[in-house]
């Protein structure tokens, strides 16, 4: 089976994204293949390589990232969503004329195009959100 | 189809706007914030059982625990983990979340 | 066949947006909407059912000076120039809130509770906001 992964939320604030990656890494486990993981809304915020909780908490995004090294799995970040709040990468910092840029390595940022894809070429489409 | 809900019934309308939209057959996944809707004796008790009787009620193991529930869970609600989470995804030809 | 068509290896699937928040208050009625426009590309078969507070969406005389943001309510008139025509509102959602179709910004098909969850049995993917 082939799924599509849709991440409404940031982490930590909700429990959407544990959810969601607890749900892509028992998917990967039984031999599914995961399409893409897309984050969307304040999703966005998965992929920022900032992220310091205290030592004792979950590291989300590391926890993603992870996952997404051992399955080479396609982690999106929309364009759209990221811009409003500050989601960036070298490319777009550079473009928007910014000092800084955030996103982990493991992520990519792309257009809103790659979520209506991933429903076409997925055989189901997941969301969670909030 | 497969419904999840993941918010608690005491705070928004996502499970009864899930019952409303859900046919007969369908499977509905209690997750997150949702599993409350598993508790015996709540104001929604009845309403559950009452969406029993036309579709199958599951409910995420590791988020009944996490709220110290596990133990007043309804009966007839099945209880999974996330590998049974996908499982459903399977078993169903969509997903639909009532968020 | 189109560019468009191309991306997505051809295939036509039913995408039904359902939309059960009201705007403003949070971001998602602007960002679905987002999603609807630029989907709109991929030359899918796309319905919008508004049920719950998704209804306040759609009404008319929104006014957004005060708050310094967006009215985005005129774009649901534009979804036609797009090729999303079907919008379907439930009927219970209206009522529940004291409004009819008069009371809406756009042409809509109104649905029963029952008929909307027939509607969605037939879709292919729901995304839900």
């Amino acid at each position: 089976m082939k799924f599509a992964i849709q991440v409404n939320e940031g982490p930590y604030t909700h429990q959407a994204s544990d959810t969601a990656y607890q749900f892509t890494k028992a998917a990967l486990e039984k031999g599914h293949e995961v399409f893409r993981v897309f984050f969307y809304h304040d999703g966005v915020n998965n992929g920022t390589r900032l992220t310091t909780p205290p030592q004792d908490d979950r590291n989300v995004i590391n926890r993603w990232a992870a996952l997404a090294e051992q399955y080479n799995l396609d982690l999106v970040i929309c364009v759209a969503a990221a811009q409003r709040r500050g989601i960036a990468d070298a490319d777009e910092s550079k473009r928007n004329g910014k000092d800084a840029d955030n996103i982990h390595p493991r992520f990519r940022i792309s257009g809103l195009g790659q979520l209506i894809e991933a429903g076409i070429q997925s055989d189901r489409l997941v969301v969670f959100g909030d | 189809m497969l419904h999840t809900v993941n918010k608690s019934p005491f705070e928004k309308n996502s499970l009864e706007t899930c019952f409303a939209h859900a046919k007969e057959g369908s499977a509905i996944l209690l997750i997150e914030d949702g599993v409350y809707a598993a508790i015996q004796g709540s104001v929604f008790s009845d309403k559950v059982k009452q969406a029993m009787s036309t579709c199958t009620v599951y409910a995420l193991e590791g988020d009944l625990k996490a709220r110290g529930v596990a133990g007043k869970v309804i009966d007839g609600i099945q209880l999974v983990d996330y590998a049974g989470f996908v499982d459903l995804a399977c078993q169903h030809d969509k997903v639909t979340a009532w968020l | 066949m189109s560019e468009e068509m191309m991306e997505g290896g051809g295939t036509i699937k039913k995408f039904c947006y359902i939309n059960r928040k009201a705007p403003y208050g949070t971001v998602y009625a602007l960002e679905s909407l987002e999603v609807v426009l630029i989907g709109a590309a991929f030359e899918q078969d796309v319905s919008l059912v508004f049920v719950d507070d998704g209804v306040f969406q759609i009404t008319k005389g929104q006014d957004t000076a005060g708050i310094e943001q967006k009215n985005f309510s005129p774009t649901y008139r534009a979804l036609e120039m797009y090729d999303v025509e079907k919008l379907y509102v439930e009927r219970e959602a209206l009522e529940a809130r004291g409004l009819s179709e008069e009371d809406l910004i756009v042409d809509v098909q109104v649905m029963s509770a029952a008929e909307i969850r027939d509607l969605l049995e037939e879709q292919d993917v729901v995304l839900s906001f």
